[in-house]
């Protein structure tokens, strides 16, 4: 519940940002079919900033990239046929991904689904609400949703960044992301941080 | 308007292949164990890159505005176990108010 309210709020903002770009139906099609904040606040701020359809397209994959890790960490935990696998695995996202992890390299897989349906909920209900809300603000800015969305992934690094190989993986990324984003396109510098837990991984734990 | 169906259809399509691509290829086989280390970092390495560049980041430039200090707040608000919906909508709060004065 805690995660679905926050991502409702969150979603709040997603609605009223994606509305003058996109229109009215597109944001919540989008939510419904995408569920992802990263990729889809990711290929807004492409749009944003005047980038191409496939730049946007590009930052959203980038972004969303971490799923095929995610995945890899999951699918042992997964049992049964294909199609429940996939049942399951269509239902991660990062904060249920995060703490359905047992620490010890497993899943449990109906956690997950547990935490996701709250959010899948809050993240669709709160994309409506942001954009029949939108037209009446005039700065949405000015109510500082842009920080509603790094509060929210500190709160998710915080739970998962325990122990001395993560804290390193944590801080390499972070450096390398800053290093990079004056450098690289828009989402690169996201995924560039990815090299930084292949270094951890050979420290002692 | 092509383009934002275009974009939310890749998205969505992309998302679901990267989702489904290790659950289906491997079922229920295990990682090799330097793999899964590398995997279970991953979460931490790009969750602190999202936060950085979701903070400083400003297009292709890096910036200190008020959302440094929304953040701040969110950082200091986790210390003292605060509940996660008052961490982010004061982080929000925090940087509205830094915008006004």
């Amino acid at each position: 519940m805690p995660f679905g309210i926050a991502v409702f709020a969150i979603a709040v903002s997603f609605g009223i940002l994606a509305r003058p770009l996109m229109g009215s139906v597109a944001p919540i099609v989008m939510s419904i079919v995408v569920f992802s904040g990263s990729a889809q606040f990711g290929a807004l701020a492409v749009l944003n900033a005047g980038g191409s359809t496939a730049a946007a397209i590009a930052a959203g994959v980038l972004l969303n990239a971490r799923y095929l890790a995610m995945g890899l960490a999951l699918a042992p935990s997964l049992r049964g046929r294909a199609l429940s696998r996939s049942a399951f695995a269509m239902t991660t996202v990062d904060a249920s991904w995060a703490s359905a992890s047992q620490g010890d390299g497993t899943f449990d897989a109906w956690y997950m689904v547990g935490v996701s349906i709250p959010q899948y909920v809050g993240w669709v209900l709160g994309t409506i609400v942001g954009v029949l809300i939108g037209p009446a603000l005039a700065n949405p800015n000015a109510l500082g949703l842009d920080a509603l969305f790094p509060a929210f992934f500190l709160v998710l690094l915080f739970e998962e960044a325990r122990g001395r190989r993560r804290l390193a993986a944590a801080g390499g990324g972070a450096g390398i992301a800053l290093a990079l984003t004056p450098v690289v396109p828009a989402g690169l510098p996201i995924l560039a941080a990815a090299a930084a837990a292949v270094v951890a991984s050979r420290m002692r734990p | 308007m092509t383009g934002t169906w275009v974009m939310i259809a890749a998205l969505s399509l992309a998302t679901a292949g990267m989702k489904l691509a290790g659950p289906l290829s491997l079922g229920g086989r295990p990682l090799s164990a330097r793999a899964l280390t590398v995997v279970e970092l991953l979460a931490s390495a790009l969750l602190a890159a999202l936060v950085v560049v979701e903070t400083f980041g400003k297009g292709r430039s890096l910036t200190l505005d008020a959302r440094a200090l929304g953040v701040a707040f969110a950082a200091v608000a986790l210390t003292r176990r605060a509940p996660m919906a008052v961490i982010v909508v004061g982080a929000a709060a925090v940087t509205a108010l830094a915008r006004l004065l």
